[in-house]
């Protein structure tokens, strides 16, 4: 059970009609794996998590979770391991908080007990006799994560999990979210937040329901081979005016320029930038989440 | 088992919290008692007791005011979860969609209850002691319209998930239940009795006519309980067509259970079909 894999899938389309959800997707995870997917609004990701789920079957491809088949008769019984927070997690307004984590922890036959812990661990405890109407957005998540931990799962799906958090709450998010994986869980999520990303093992672009890059952030970064800009602060700009002239780089303002280089370059620009005369500040820029998707759609098109 | 008691108890205390089940009991017995005191005053002269005419004048109520609560309890119950939001998540829990609707049935079903058995019963008892005694077979009669008010209302909680399970939008499902209720309430019996009037009885027959009731619930309950009964179908108006009807007691409850029964089943399949 180790070393097989806890979501796996193959091939896995959907389609509604004559257009396609999601395309032949390959996707494996291993247990402890922590994959983050991310793709514009409508790129296919909550149809992903909701097919790897068994909410909804796929039209063709296999999927397999926990080793069993997500939409089968025995799903049953699995689902108790598993954890879901929706995008846009909603309860009924009428109970408290305390009450939706007990409804959910009957259903998953889960100690009432286990359920008041959560809610602490999530910081809820103080408000846990107040009616989830009137919750904030970021209370609202944070109930929604709580309940997503009921009964120990072995693997999460975490759709959106940090909208609406003020830091504070996305540092438990992560403190909770590195302890599940501390004790093996799979963790799958789907986000536009870097930081929500820069927690993955590994990253899994999306775009109109393919997958177009999978692998470690500094394994994309490589694979999409952007250049970075490096920009160059200045007290006195006479020497560096020389430098940038030879070498064509445009300045931003009297006190600032911006320049280019490869990756495996990177090393050798600064040094010679930092040896200029009056230079204050070298701020150095990796391409940025958005360049790195738009770049590897752009090369899984051609 | 116990995923349909936990989702029976939530939705009976979301109806609690919502003033709910409060103004079903507070309607119920208002209306019931109003009714009960101002249809108790001419019976002397009649001669029927004053129970079997509440009995009378509360069916009547009934056949109105159940359905529509009924419905107004179960049109919003999958529709509305998810329009809300709440839907994906339960579904993603380990229970089946027949539970989550068989649960959800028996919560509304017990508020149903209870509003319809305080609310009549308060009628009965406030009767009880403005009048003195009752004779066991008019208690018996009163007893057994609770009971059928009951069922009448789980058959519209039942048409209510149908229309639920089926839509797309909340709106729709409000219109649809609205459409069923006039139909099934007011519609079905004025076209039933223009159509006998045009007929003349030359094709339709009385077994025919028989059947045609047994279509509409709102019927079968008025037939159960106005019909039934030799002293109170005389004073209802119903003497007339109880000597037409065929149907044993039995029959028209297992008519009436059929009723409950079909509807749930077909939103139990129409449920576990859709998509979130």
């Amino acid at each position: 059970m180790t070393t097989s894999p806890t979501i796996f899938m193959e091939g896995v389309s959907k389609r509604y009609g004559e257009s396609f959800v999601v395309r032949d997707v390959d996707l494996s995870v291993a247990p402890g794996e922590c994959v983050a997917i991310v793709g514009h609004n409508g790129a296919g990701k909550s149809t992903l998590v909701k097919m790897a789920l068994g909410l909804i079957t796929p039209t063709a491809g296999r999927i397999a979770l926990l080793g069993e088949n997500p939409a089968g008769r025995q799903a049953m019984a699995f689902r108790r391991r598993i954890g879901f927070l929706p995008e846009n997690v909603a309860f009924s307004a009428a109970m408290t908080g305390r009450e939706v984590l007990r409804f959910y922890a009957r259903l998953k036959q889960v100690p009432l007990a286990v359920a008041d812990r959560l809610l602490e661990r999530v910081g809820l405890a103080a408000a846990a006799h107040r009616r989830v109407g009137t919750y904030s957005k970021g209370m609202r998540q944070r109930l929604g994560l709580a309940q997503a931990l009921l009964g120990e799962p072995r693997v999460l799906f975490l759709d959106e999990p940090t909208t609406g958090l003020d830091i504070e709450s996305r540092q438990m998010f992560y403190d909770v979210m590195a302890e599940l994986r501390d004790g093996g869980a799979t963790l799958l999520l789907s986000s536009h937040a870097l930081s929500d990303i820069e927690q993955a093992d590994r990253i899994a672009i999306m775009k109109a329901g393919r997958m177009v890059a999978c692998g470690a952030l500094p394994e994309l970064r490589r694979q999409a081979d952007l250049p970075l800009r490096i920009r160059v602060h200045v007290v006195d700009g006479t020497a560096a005016r020389e430098f940038t002239a030879r070498r064509g780089v445009q300045w931003l303002d009297d006190l600032r320029f911006e320049m280019t280089c490869a990756d495996d370059g990177k090393i050798e620009t600064i040094r010679s930038v930092s040896l200029l005369e009056g230079v204050s500040d070298i701020e150095v820029m990796p391409p940025t989440l958005v360049d790195l998707c738009d770049e590897l759609t752009r090369e899984a098109a051609e | 088992m116990n995923a349909i008691a936990t989702i029976a108890g939530r939705e009976i205390r979301d109806g609690l919290r919502n003033r709910w089940a409060l103004g079903a009991v507070l309607l119920m017995a208002g209306l019931a008692l109003t009714l009960s005191f101002l249809g108790s005053a001419p019976t002397g002269v009649v001669g029927a007791s004053p129970l079997e005419v509440t009995v009378v004048s509360l069916s009547s109520l009934t056949i109105f005011l159940v359905p529509l609560i009924a419905l107004l309890l179960s049109h919003d119950a999958i529709v509305g979860e998810r329009d809300r939001g709440t839907l994906l998540l339960l579904l993603s829990y380990p229970l089946s969609r027949w539970q989550i609707l068989f649960g959800k049935f028996l919560g509304h079903l017990s508020i149903l209850t209870v509003a319809t058995v305080l609310g009549y019963g308060a009628a009965g008892m406030a009767l009880a002691f403005a009048a003195g005694e009752f004779d066991a077979d008019s208690l018996g009669s009163f007893a057994r319209m609770v009971g059928s008010s009951v069922l009448l209302g789980a058959v519209f909680v039942a048409l209510g998930y149908l229309i639920s399970a089926t839509v797309r939008e909340r709106a729709t499902a409000a219109g649809l239940a609205i459409g069923i209720w006039l139909v099934l309430v007011l519609l079905y019996d004025m076209a039933l009795l223009g159509l006998l009037v045009a007929d003349q009885g030359r094709t339709i027959s009385a077994a025919a006519f028989n059947w045609l009731l047994l279509l509409d619930p709102a019927d079968i309950f008025r037939l159960l309980n106005l019909a039934g009964l030799s002293k109170t179908s005389l004073f209802a108006g119903m003497a007339g067509l109880a000597e037409q009807v065929q149907f044993g007691r039995a029959t028209l409850l297992t008519a009436l259970a059929a009723w409950v029964a079909v509807p749930l089943a077909l939103a139990a399949f129409v449920f576990s079909r859709k998509e979130p």
